[in-house]
């Protein structure tokens, strides 16, 4: 039941933020806040509740109720650890979110809450849905207000690139839709129950072109949120035109659905099929690391510029995802979170930037250091945590999934580790650019103050904390990843008693 | 005592962190008395843990500390765990007490300077991560410590950030040194992948137990490990960072530059040296490598007239000593050049730093001349650290390590005597290039008004150096000196006896003659005036050449810098994001022609469908 409480709560907190921004401009902030500290209450003790009765095993918590029974939908919620994980690095996010926005949103507060409080809770859906069917519902629930808040809040070009993000990512969402039908139509051909529960959907025989047709749809999908080259183009356009809030959950959560995707559903509905898929996947992060890195350098826009490097991160997650084996699926758990803290940080960087200097052109900035050390220091410090630098969060996703990738694929791994050289390129180029170098501009100053550096002190010390001490997320992501695996899913079945 | 060891690089860390938080609020003074003690407490831990080691080495001369579980993952775990034998011990001392000086010789250095604390939150993270890479018990922790230094090389060489080449240099040092650490990255994986640990001393065993001398897998591995360490230690084909790398403060080119960083591959080297013996034909190749090295930056230094770049240019050479060593398998050896030269090579660089801090930052030594009067204690200090570069015999401990080095290598079986041949030469040139400099800076008329005068803090170091870089080469003499052993057998638990191997009557004379007529051609050219009229005409081609490191930067450039550069260019604008433009553009015009049929001539609608028509029967019948 908790974990319905956990979608209820912000969805809620939208509809009431919507109205309440009419009153004051400062209550919808207030409910947000309150919503999201409330669903962390909830989820946070979730982590210590011994196996929930529904969901024995390493399920932590599980509800199942009648949705639309006449198409076998049901409203079947399940928590494992990467889900736990997920859903709580969205709600920290969504805090960061609506404190970003506190001085950045001035017209329409309410309308924006509400659209954030939904797109949080469509993304914590996502990530805890069982059924096929409500997972998808909750896929555009996440996206839908996504666009108004990119369309309504963004920056110059905002229309073309809500319109852009909304193509890409309805055409994912088709794709997905086609598939779980696909799915489950086979699935009643062979039993005769029409079902889009994950645990029966997982035991569907299909054959083999069958099998690799509906992979390859999810796959799709799945790439296009993860924004892998070829089909990263929404990606630079998107965050760059995005107010800072949206930025924000645009790169540290909603990439991670896609992420989650290929391995809560890729990886486990049809292993044969992903397994004959992987070649195409490996080479594919490998030329979203490269071509990321590349087109970084090349940005002159430094919030586009961020955005290119999360394409080339995201390349190592696929290389993890598709490296079948849990050392690499590890790191890809910890550099879903590492990057969701840290590029959620530079987002937030720029998007005080841009306040402060109106302008994301690398050339109008330089010699930031002398007037702004604060916020020079931590985009230095966030800057050189999402190039890998060991000591920090995102070097040990980025360790654990090569180490995990080279016992599989050594020469695709190294690939993928020399493509850590232009992420030294980038990311050098860009603090030389933004805080180095001779000041062109007079500026007012505007270091961070409390707000921002406090914000700034916390997502720090959890990167650090994430590089010195991995274990304890290692620890809870493990029993669920075990189950990802093809053999242990049977086992999995039995425990379940098949949901 | 001994088991405060994480205090060691935790003092300095800690600090670190305070700096970094509160530097601004709490001045220079603060600051830089933060700084210097923390690495100070380090040193006196350090320097009591040796005296005790000493007295009552551990069992197996070995002490671990483990101190948490970093990732235990079922097939690959990695604890974060310091291990402390003789050489890392050694290096622990080097790094801390040289590491104390050189900060108590920045805080009057940098008197003065916007972002004072800045520099030693850097400084202190230095030597933290420092201490770190050679106390780590496994190679992934190795490597944080490793890649940690390189942030910080790169931190404090771009230090003064509004001078763009400042920050150029700093992004050259980083990236020519990452690359090669992403070839170690794939060492360790290929290595843990393998042998399923990175714990040094059970991955040694391990391959020991596996792999045959001479196989491929540690061939491939240690070529690996090995390219790491030749980005770090500045060898070549990697060398092209450091004398860029010269723009940061001169303190920190004293200890990360000179001192301790650069080091880092010898001391990788000796501490998977079990590995590398399995791997003898990689041996050759750092033996061949490092003659190269030497030899290269031996000229180059030659024709330097900045004063930092000359030195830049000998710590190069020296670490090809120290690599030389390596590559004969005279472990000893090269620790002991390792310990001589960080002594004498931090005065060097501090003594550079304390003169030009007279001179209105002066660095060229053509600009300079008859300092030895106006700047007695830099003359005195200078002087004696040249000496010990130059291995002038007996008096200078830079001789004894040198002497070592090149006795192991003229003993060695494999064309020995050629490399130490190399050897003498680079000796006769090191003795020539820096005597070079001692003539011009501190001979003939004064050039330049001296300012200001030399407080404790500079003083301290300076002497306490010298005195160092006289005496510390009495830990290991050669037979007929006394024949002193003791530096080799504190490291003999760690890599083994070390036999000073018996060589020819000559080879000794020899080393004994070398810098002595280094300093003879070097006296001779300055007195009638070559050094002084190269400046003035014009240089030659292959002058030039040489003095810039011999090309590599350009080759560089051609073959990796301006590919990037072109590829950065071609793909700024997204590609395959015109691509998708492409298809709305193909939208827009499919458009454009379907409205343009649609214009409501019921005559044109009516020929239209008679064509459909007619191409569906034709379909139909001829399919």
């Amino acid at each position: 039941m908790m974990l319905v409480w956990l979608l209820v709560i912000p969805m809620l907190g939208g509809l009431l933020a919507w109205p309440a921004g009419r009153f004051h401009s400062t209550a919808p902030r207030i409910i947000s806040l309150i919503a999201l500290l409330s669903d962390l209450a909830i989820a946070i003790p979730l982590l210590h509740s011994s196996a929930d009765i529904a969901m024995p095993g390493t399920w932590m918590a599980g509800f199942n109720a009648a949705w639309i029974p006449a198409f076998g939908m049901s409203f079947r919620l399940g928590m494992d650890g990467v889900s736990w994980l997920l859903s709580v690095l969205t709600i920290l996010i969504g805090l960061f979110a609506v404190i970003v926005s506190w001085h950045e949103i001035d017209n329409g507060a309410g309308f924006f809450h509400a659209n954030l409080l939904w797109s949080l809770a469509g993304a914590i859906g996502v990530f805890i849905a069982l059924d096929m069917f409500l997972f998808f519902y909750f896929w555009e629930l996440m996206l839908v207000p996504m666009y108004f808040i990119i369309a309504i809040w963004g920056h110059e070009n905002r229309r073309r690139a809500a319109i852009k993000f909304f193509l890409f990512t309805q055409g994912s969402g088709l794709l997905i839709l086609i598939s779980i039908l696909a799915l489950a139509f086979l699935h009643q051909q062979q039993t005769n129950v029409l079902t889009f529960n994950y645990f029966e959907l997982i035991q569907t025989h299909t054959s083999h072109t069958f099998g690799i047709l509906i992979t390859l749809g999810l796959f799709i999908a799945f790439i296009v949120k993860l924004a892998s080259f070829p089909v990263h183009v929404w990606l630079p356009e998107t965050h760059t035109e995005a107010p800072t809030a949206g930025s924000v959950i645009l790169a540290s959560i909603l990439l991670k659905t896609g992420a989650y995707g290929l391995l809560r559903f890729v990886v486990p509905l049809m292993p044969a099929a992903a397994h004959s898929l992987a070649p195409i996947a490996l080479w594919l992060g490998v030329a979203s690391i490269l071509y990321g890195a590349f087109l970084a350098y090349g940005q002159s826009d430094l919030k586009r510029l961020i955005a290119y490097t999360s394409v080339s991160h995201m390349g190592f997650v696929l290389i993890g995802v598709f490296a079948f084996n849990i050392i690499a699926w590890q790191g890809v758990v910890i550099l879903l979170v590492a990057h969701g803290i840290s590029t959620g940080a530079l987002f937030i960087i720029v998007g005080s930037l841009q306040h402060c200097l109106h302008t994301r052109d690398l050339s109008r900035m330089g010699g930031l250091w002398g007037d702004m050390p604060r916020l020079s220091s931590f985009g230095a410090f966030f800057i050189l945590a999402s190039m890998g630098l060991p000591g920090l969060g995102n070097f040990v996703g980025e360790f654990l999934i090569l180490r995990g990738a080279w016992a599989v694929a050594p020469v695709i791994t190294i690939f993928a580790a020399i493509g850590l050289i232009p992420a030294a390129l980038y990311s050098l180029v860009a603090i030389q650019r933004a805080f180095h170098g001779p000041v062109d501009e007079t500026r007012d100053e505007h270091d961070f103050g409390m707000r921002e550096t406090s914000m700034m002190l916390v997502l720090a010390s959890a990167i650090i904390c994430l590089g010195v001490n991995p274990q304890p997320i290692l620890t809870i992501a493990s029993p669920a990843l075990n189950n990802m695996q093809p053999q242990p899913t049977t086992a999995m079945l039995k425990e379940m008693g098949a949901g | 005592m001994i088991t405060y060891l994480w205090l060691i690089p935790a003092l300095p860390l800690f600090s670190s962190v305070i700096l970094g938080l509160f530097g601004p609020v709490m001045g220079p003074r603060v600051s830089g008395a933060v700084g210097t003690i923390s690495v100070g407490l380090a040193a006196v831990l350090a320097v009591s843990i040796g005296l005790h080691w000493i007295s009552h080495p551990p069992t197996n001369s070995i002490y671990e500390q483990t101190l948490w579980a970093w990732i235990t993952l079922p097939g690959f775990s990695i604890n974060l765990g310091l291990y402390l034998d003789p050489v890392s011990l050694l290096m622990v001392l080097v790094i801390t007490v040289i590491g104390c000086l050189i900060h108590l010789f920045s805080t009057e250095y940098m008197h003065g300077e916007d972002g004072y604390s800045r520099y030693f939150a850097y400084l202190n993270l230095f030597v933290a991560a420092m201490l770190l890479l050679v106390l780590a018990d496994d190679l992934a922790v190795l490597f944080v410590g490793w890649e940690g230094v390189g942030v910080c090389s790169y931190l404090l060489v771009g230090f003064w950030f509004s001078e763009p080449t400042n920050g150029y240099a700093a992004r050259k040092s980083f990236v020519v040194t990452r690359i090669a650490d992403i070839a170690m990255l794939a060492g360790l994986l290929l290595l843990s992948t393998k042998l399923g640990t990175l714990n040094i001393q059970a991955m040694l065993t391990g391959a020991v137990a596996t792999w045959s001398a001479g196989s491929l897998m540690p061939t491939v591995a240690t070529s690996l490990l090995l390219i790491g360490g030749l980005g770090k230690s500045a060898q070549v084909p990697l060398q092209t960072w450091l004398p860029d790398a010269m723009a940061g403060p001169t303190p920190v080119s004293a200890l990360i530059h000179a001192a301790t960083m650069v080091t880092a591959g010898v001391y990788l080297v000796v501490r998977t040296h079990a590995l590398f013996l399995l791997a003898p034909h990689v041996l050759d190749a750092i033996a061949v490598g490092a003659v190269i090295t030497l030899l290269v930056a031996a000229f180059a230094g030659l024709v330097q007239s900045d004063i930092k770049r000359v030195l830049a240019y000998s710590t190069m050479s020296q670490i090809g000593y120290m690599f030389l060593a390596l590559g004969v398998g005279a472990w000893p050896a090269a620790m002991f050049h390792f310990l001589t030269h960080a002594v004498f090579k931090a005065l060097l660089f501090l003594t550079a730093g304390a003169i030009a801090m007279r001179l209105n930052h002066e660095q060229n030594i053509f600009a300079m001349g008859g300092l030895r009067s106006k700047l007695p204690l830099a003359f005195w200090a200078f002087l004696i650290g040249s000496a010990s570069l130059a291995a002038l015999p007996i008096i200078s401990a830079g001789f004894f390590s040198k002497e070592m080095i090149l006795g192991a290598v003229a003993a060695a079986p494999m064309p020995g005597l050629i490399l130490w041949a190399c050897g003498i030469l680079g000796a006769v040139l090191t003795a020539t290039y820096i005597f070079r400099v001692v003539f011009t800076v501190f001979l003939g008329p004064l050039k330049t008004e001296v300012s200001g005068s030399y407080g404790v803090r500079i003083a301290v170091p300076l002497v306490t150096l010298s005195v160092g870089a006289l005496v510390v080469g009495w830990l290991e003499t050669p037979e007929g000196l006394g024949n002193q052993t003791i530096f080799s057998r504190f490291l003999t638990p760690a890599v083994g006896v070390f036999h000073h191997l018996p060589v020819s009557f000559m080879i000794p004379l020899l080393g004994f003659a070398a810098p002595l007529l280094g300093i003879g051609i070097a006296y001779v050219l300055h007195r009638n005036g070559t050094w002084a009229r190269a400046t003035t005409t014009m240089p030659s081609k292959l002058t030039i050449f040489i003095r810039s490191g011999c090309g590599f930067d350009m080759l560089y450039d051609e073959l990796f810098v301006v590919p990037y550069m072109t590829l950065v260019r071609v793909l700024r604008h997204d590609p395959v994001d015109s691509m998708f433009a492409g298809l709305q553009y193909l939208a827009i015009v499919a458009h454009r022609r379907l409205r343009a049929m649609q214009i409501g001539q019921i005559r044109r609608y009516a020929s239209w469908m008679m064509a459909g028509s007619v191409a569906t029967i034709a379909i139909l019948l001829f399919s």
